[in-house]
């Protein structure tokens, strides 16, 4: 068994930079390189693109991040986690060994984890959305996929069988982390103290960037140097679940207590149960110390048995969001955009369309926080109308920027800049399924 | 004075539920934005972005709290027409609160 393990994140999200991967993995010193990569929509959309064609549904950079990181992962021994699977982790893997023959690396084990989608389950019957209680066939069409957020233990056999690349659908994010430092230290799957600490440190990671001074600069008061050079994290973890979470050396952002704070209470309900499928973590006894510049300490987390029952993403059509901008200046320019808003939606009024939900913003004045924005702020010099409106039909939604661009010539005075968009709504509800319904496997081909 | 001038945080969210930490930057302020930053002035301050019950997380050792909020109907990540869907500006909002 070994003594410590060096793992690193490469990506905190599907569209994350792909710089710091590389430079972590030339420079880190790593044992495991994990990217995570699904949001609560993201494999959702995913779903629908493999829907469309059966050979997609994987993450859209998954060729490219291979391309940057494979050879010098191969090099250098670095074993690399990915869900970028996503909805077709079995095409995914695919992808990987072809990105490695085209690099002329031969004999790579690839594994895909299968198994996440549950689809099929639980439209079977006998299980309420838990949001609504509504039964989950009672979206009917609308429904375009599920999957169960599974945890550690398949990739711990890919890595078992050897695997050097472990390609993931709907695992969840810390557990694409448990399951490395599960399989290097050879702890059980119920070792829930241990398991608890490798959930902290991967919770720390997760997010890469947000970790290592990303979302935290504010200038004058939280400045942070090189953010554009902004490094990627590394935990160097021993085989009590301690660990030290720090960055490549040279690179850019910061590792201190601050950002490590930040990012442990991120995303957090209770800190002392904090529920993933390998455990139901504690972090309300955690402790952060500096442990030399840009190195934190952490220590002090353990945790519960893993829960009986997988959260399940449901993903289903929800109608469509139709956008419309135009900005306006000079005095009077907050006046002419409340004008314009008004217009539009009178006039949506008149045509009879009935949207579902409608909100009129003026960015830079009232667009984030509404009526409960401080009062003290002046009006600004320049200022942009947004109309959002929600509705049924996709042609309903393109009316809403078709009439905000329709303000050029029909509305107040000097608007300039109109944008319009429409979106499908892809809604996200919950329901949770017992861990014996969802059968998870491993796939492993070399290039 | 604002909260900001000494607290930092950050918001994550989880569908409708948006949590909130604060977080001082100097520990032994902590005591004073335990005293100061209660659930019943969060809920004023953020009358009109968030529905329900404030809950409100001590963790004396990181000099911190956490908060979670609920957003009001239609407010969900996936379904909002809000301009920032996922509410990751209410922290900056947060930390604008008056404090003694």
């Amino acid at each position: 068994m070994r003594a410590s393990v060096r793992i690193g994140c490469g990506a905190g999200y599907s569209g994350d930079r792909i710089e710091p991967a590389v430079e972590l993995a030339e420079q880190g010193r790593l044992d495991y390189l994990v990217f995570e990569c699904l949001a609560e929509r993201t494999i959702a959309l995913a779903q629908l693109r493999k829907a469309r064609d059966p050979r997609a549904g994987y993450d859209p950079l998954l060729a490219e991040r291979m391309r940057a990181v494979l050879p010098v992962c191969v090099e250098h021994g670095v074993t690399i986690v990915t869900n970028m699977g996503a909805a077709n982790p079995l095409a995914g893997a695919e992808v990987v060994r072809e990105v490695a023959r085209e690099l002329g690396l031969h004999g790579v084990p690839v594994a895909a984890v299968t198994g996440d989608d549950v689809l099929a389950t639980v439209t079977d019957g006998g299980f309420a959305i838990d949001e609504t209680g509504a039964p989950v066939e009672s979206l009917g069409d609308a429904l375009v996929s599920a999957n169960a957020y599974i945890g550690a233990g398949p990739i711990v056999e890919a890595l078992a069988q050897g695997a050097r690349v472990v390609v993931t659908g709907r695992a969840a994010d810390p557990s694409l982390f448990v399951g490395p430092l599960r399989h290097a230290f050879g702890w059980s799957a119920e070792a829930w103290e241990l398991i608890g600490r490798a959930t902290v440190v991967g919770h720390l990671l997760e997010c890469a960037g947000q970790v290592t001074g990303g979302y935290f600069a504010d200038p004058g008061r939280t400045d942070v140097a090189g953010l554009a050079r902004l490094g990627f994290p590394i935990a160097e973890v021993a085989a009590d679940g301690r660990a030290v979470v720090t960055k490549v050396p040279g690179s850019g952002g910061a590792v201190t207590i601050a950002t490590c704070t930040e990012q442990l209470l991120y995303e957090i309900g209770d800190p002392a149960a904090y529920v993933t499928p390998d455990v139901v973590a504690d972090f309300s006894g955690v402790r952060l110390a500096l442990d030399g510049a840009n190195r934190v300490r952490v220590s002090g987390a353990t945790g519960q048995p893993a829960p009986a029952t997988l959260k399940v993403a449901l993903g289903h059509r929800d109608g469509f969001i139709g956008e419309g901008q135009m900005s306006y200046a000079g005095s009077g320019a907050v006046a002419r955009a409340r004008l314009a808003g008004a217009i539009v939606e009178e006039r949506l009024r008149l045509i009879g369309l009935r949207p579902d939900a409608i909100r009129c913003d003026l960015i830079g004045v009232d667009a984030l926080h509404g009526a409960a924005r401080a009062a003290s702020c002046p009006d600004p010099y320049e200022v942009r109308l947004r109309v959002a409106a929600r509705t049924r039909t996709r042609a309903e939604a393109d009316a809403i920027g078709r009439e905000v661009e329709a303000l050029y010539t029909n509305g107040p005075y000097g608007g300039g800049g109109a944008t319009a968009s429409t979106r499908d709504v892809l809604a996200i509800a919950s329901t949770y399924v017992p861990r014996a319904r969802v059968a998870c496997r491993v796939t492993m081909e070399a290039s | 004075m604002l909260l900001r001038t000494i607290a930092h945080g950050r918001a994550g969210d989880k569908g409708r539920r948006v949590n909130l930490s604060v977080i001082a930057f100097d520990p032994a302020d902590y005591p004073r934005i335990a005293a100061a930053v209660t659930v019943d002035r969060v809920a004023e301050h953020l009358a009109g972005l968030i529905a329900g019950p404030v809950l409100r997380y001590e963790l004396p050792q990181l000099a911190a709290l956490n908060f979670v909020l609920e957003r009001p109907p239609g407010g969900g990540v996936t379904e909002t027409l809000a301009l920032d869907p996922h509410g990751k500006s209410l922290s900056a909002a947060l930390l604008e609160l008056e404090i003694a």
